[in-house]
């Protein structure tokens, strides 16, 4: 698993996703051909925290079965926190010109701020809202759902009434988080303007750099002795539970973990796109996720971040040159994957090149969901 | 109002104002010929004529205190004859002629209000002036002359009217009015207007028997009048009694309404779940997978409503539209089945033993279906006609309209859960259907062919889909994305009920739409949807397989 190939291959493309384009777009003149334009940036950034909410869904689903369809959830959450910190950031710059609240609050005739963004002012409190937000109700979710053994398509179905729940709720008003319009017309992060190509290009470093340290966080687990029983369960549950393991608890940290990781990328997300808005809770967009994942190929890790990277890529090149035709080749790619190629490109690629050096520990999806 | 005397009174015909009304003063060509007079009916009786006649004059009067004076005066006469006076007036249609008589100005034409005969000489024609205080006194005569209205259906608005503004005047109106009434209807409209307005204006006497009357109602214009009588500072107490007492009684019956309608939009909320959800509940049974492509279904039907409506419209005469339902539940059934079959034969079949890969083959599905119908038909939403026999509805209880729409919804739903119970529980396909469900591999080995099971439960959930399409088509628009609005609520029904299980859907569907219809007054539609949601995922927890789930050991076997 650890091996020196591996390590080769990790930080070549590290180095690539890191490095290289960075300097594409900053040593290369921009009358060059090979240069990576400004407006690129942000792309390829949100590229990489879909891959890393893509690599968060393979780690439950692939190795541990849960197919959740919910997992926008807890990137919006994440994105929802970080959103919050970017518009108590805007200060007195809003359209109203108020210190004290936020544009839609002044909007709806709100005196003061709510109790739920008391802290949002520092990044620190911010950041720890990411994680803590996601993974709460994670733990709360999961241990609902597990202790009481809900698999397989009823657990699919429930997490995709629990995104669509706080879809509703994110659309009132009411509720404090801009309603319908959600956040935007974000300025500074940490002091820095967030439209400057610099700003930019930092949160993309950042991005890759979380993509890295959590490919490596769920190399890490699914590698462990943990990672073994969770395939284990993933396949026979109740020979597992049989076996003196306990099922719920190994799903439920696993869950969280992933939960965590979708709240990171969404957090990453948010300001390179500069808009959060109740529809990233919408079921469609998660049942996205588990077809990126698909693509790539499901309990490969890797190829969570490819899928998640391609698929979005065909988005962007697709529905600019002919936007009626996405929704058709979504579909037919939903469909084709499932039916020929359900071990994904990188499941592919490894049953041709490394099938015997691999046999041992094939993790391909197939017989069991 | 307006538009409703207009079409009432053929006495009224106005049309655009004579070149009188420009200015005053200007003379100006009459082209009526006296002979053939536009309006030819038979006065009623004169019997009040000499007065009436005074007070048309009366209206030409220099002042506008003189004017208001005859306005109400013509109102509280109760002539039927002064209606096209006082519209004319109102419109500017009332002129004063240089002998002092007051004439209504038709299209070119002058006719004398009081003998109903056209003026046809040359002649100098002023038009009477009103201002707004006048213009008040006005609508307030015409709401108590429409009382007399030959058309029910204006005397109905009239008595319903003159609740907003009860005085002694009114009360003698609407006296009068009743005495005079023959449909039922109107005339209980106008009881209660008449004691509304003796609570206002008459004695104690009257007064007590109108509180008490006027506890039988359930008009909140009515509570806001107890109210405001009740809160007056120098009440004779037995009276504030006697108002009370109707507030509470008004109250308790609004309540019931309240629970009534409630009640009867939660049973109809329900049977569309449940007609959406009833296929999807085979389905699930039958191959343990939520066909995420359910949606589409009924969308397709909804489409093949819209279309036969089309069809019927375009090729057949007009008279026969109202029949093209006959046609489209059929039609919906069989599109919505086949398309059914061809995926499950083309697509699904390869799936089995993959139930959370089903689930995004199925979705990639949807997804196509979406474009496709949104390609051929455009996203703009399509309109299906409720037939005639369905629009409208009727009044059941103090307000609480009931509309056949939903009626024939809750109608066709229990008829095609009937149907459905009969197939499943009498034929022998139902027999496989449930064979299938319980135990896959032992009905295979009884000789069951299992894959035509599939294919065929697969086609029938499809098309009661498409048959709930055309349900939905006839409450609401006809979109590409219908089938997503209601598929999550539909997941739940089935989730919630239990798999494969008739009653399980019923139940489910029906306690769904009633909890949520008696949860949105109190928290508002989309907050008590959130708790509906959140109560379904928590129930879940305690029964993870659904209310009525199967018993035994193969339940457990698919996840």
């Amino acid at each position: 698993m650890w091996s020196a190939s591996f390590w080769a291959c990790f930080l070549g493309c590290s180095t690539v996703l890191a490095l290289v384009v960075p300097a594409f777009n900053l040593w290369i003149p921009p009358s060059s051909a090979i240069a990576l334009p400004d407006y690129a940036v942000p792309l390829l950034g949100k590229y990489l925290c879909y891959a890393l909410l893509a690599l968060s869904l393979d780690l439950i689903w692939g190795y541990a079965g849960i197919l959740s369809l919910g997992h926008g959830a807890f990137f919006a959450l994440g994105g929802y926190c970080m959103g919050m910190y970017l518009m108590r950031q805007i200060g007195a710059r809003g359209v109203y010109g108020n210190p004290a609240l936020p544009d839609f609050m002044v909007f709806l005739n709100w005196k003061e701020l709510p109790w739920f963004w008391w802290g949002f002012d520092h990044f620190a409190w911010a950041a720890a809202m990411v994680l803590l937000v996601p993974g709460l109700l994670a733990l709360l979710f999961g241990w609902l759902a597990f202790r009481s053994r809900v698999t397989g398509v009823y657990l699919s179905i429930i997490t995709q009434a629990m995104t669509y729940a706080l879809m509703l709720a994110f659309f009132r008003n009411d509720m404090g988080f801009g309603g319908n319009n959600g956040m935007t017309d974000y300025k500074d992060i940490l002091g820095w303007d967030v439209h400057q190509p610099s700003t930019r290009l930092g949160l993309y470093i950042a991005s890759a750099t979380a993509l890295g340290l959590g490919y490596l966080l769920c190399r890490f687990i699914t590698s462990s002795k943990l990672g073994r029983v969770l395939l284990a369960l993933r396949d026979a549950e109740s020979r597992v539970r049989f076996l003196g393991y306990s099922v719920t608890n190994a799903k439920l940290f696993v869950f969280i973990v992933s939960a965590v990781l979708a709240g990171i990328a969404g957090a990453l997300y948010v300001p390179q796109v500069g808009i959060i808005n109740p529809s990233e809770f919408s079921p469609a967009n998660s049942i996205e996720i588990a077809i990126w994942v698909s693509v790539g190929g499901r309990g490969t890790l890797s190829g969570a971040v490819v899928g998640a990277i391609l698929v979005n890529a065909g988005k962007t090149w697709l529905t600019g040159a002919a936007p009626e035709t996405w929704l058709f080749a979504l579909g037919a790619i939903f469909i084709l994957t499932t039916l020929i190629f359900p071990r994904g490109i990188v499941g592919l690629l490894r049953e041709t090149r490394w099938i015997r050096r691999r046999a041992a520990t094939a993790i391909a999806a197939g017989e069991q969901a | 109002m307006r538009s409703a005397l207009a079409s009432a009174l053929p006495l009224t015909r106005m049309s655009s104002p004579v070149s009188i009304a420009e200015g005053g003063g200007r003379i100006i060509r009459l082209l009526g010929i006296a002979g053939v007079m536009l309006i030819l009916l038979t006065a009623p009786l004169p019997v009040r004529a000499d007065e009436f006649a005074t007070l048309v004059m009366g209206l030409g009067a220099e002042s506008f205190a003189e004017k208001e004076q005859a306005v109400t005066a013509l109102g509280k006469l109760g002539d039927k004859r002064a209606i096209p006076v006082l519209v004319a007036l109102q419109d500017g249609h009332l002129v004063k002629v240089a002998d002092g008589r007051v004439l209504i100005s038709e299209t070119a034409r002058l006719v004398d209000p009081v003998t109903r005969t056209a003026i046809s000489e040359m002649t100098a024609a002023d038009r009477i002036r009103v201002n707004n205080l006048l213009r008040g006194a006005i609508e307030g005569a015409l709401g108590g002359l429409t009382l007399f209205s030959a058309d029910p259906a204006t005397r109905l608005t009239a008595a319903q009217d003159a609740l907003r503004h009860p005085s002694a005047d009114e009360a003698a109106l609407l006296e009068r009015a009743i005495t005079a009434e023959r449909d039922p209807a109107v005339r209980a409209a106008m009881e209660t207007s008449l004691a509304a307005a003796r609570l206002v204006s008459g004695s104690k006497e009257e007064r007590l028997v109108a509180a008490h009357a006027l506890g039988t109602t359930t008009d909140p214009q009515i509570k806001n009048l107890l109210d405001q009588f009740r809160a007056a500072p120098d009440i004779d107490p037995e009276l504030r009694q006697a108002a009370d007492a109707a507030l509470t009684s008004i109250e308790n019956r609004l309540w019931l309404v309240g629970i009534a309608a409630n009640l009867f939009q939660g049973i109809s909320l329900g049977s569309v779940l449940l007609l959406a959800a009833i296929g999807l509940a085979i389905t699930f049974g039958v191959m343990g997978v939520i066909n995420m492509a359910h949606g589409e279904m009924i969308m397709i039907g909804a489409y093949a409503a819209y279309m036969c409506q089309q069809l019927f419209r375009e090729f057949l005469p007009a008279a026969w539209i109202d029949g093209y339902l006959v046609l489209a539940v059929p039609a919906a059934f069989l599109t919505a089945g086949s398309i059914g079959v061809a995926l499950e034969r083309s697509v699904i079949r390869f799936l089995y033993g993959r139930p959370l890969e089903t689930l995004l083959a199925r979705w990639g599905v949807s997804l196509i279906l979406q474009q496709a119908v949104r390609s051929i038909f455009g996203s703009p939403n399509k309109e299906v006609a409720n037939p005639r026999w369905m629009t409208g509805g009727f009044d059941a209880i103090g307000g609480f309209t009931i509309t056949w729409n939903r009626v024939a919804i809750i109608l066709f739903c229990g008829v095609v859960l009937g149907v459905l119970a009969l197939v499943l529980n009498r034929t022998r396909f139902g027999l496989y259907v449930r064979a299938v469900t319980q135990n896959r591999d032992m009905a295979a080995v009884m000789g069951i062919r299992t894959a035509w099971v599939d294919a065929l439960t697969f086609g029938l959930g499809s098309g009661i889909a498409g048959m709930a399409g055309v349900a939905l088509s006839q409450i609401g628009n006809v979109s590409p994305n219908l089938g997503t609005i209601y598929i999550v609520d539909s997941f739940l029904v089935v989730v919630f009920g239990g798999v494969g299980s008739l009653m399980g859907t019923l139940v489910g569907a029906l306690s769904l739409g009633i909890v949520n219809k008696f949860l949105e007054p109190i928290a508002g539609a989309i907050l008590g949807k959130i708790v509906v949601l959140v109560a379904i995922i928590l129930f879940i927890q305690r029964r993870p397989r659904g209310l009525f789930a199967l018993k035994g050991r193969t339940a457990d076997a698919e996840a």
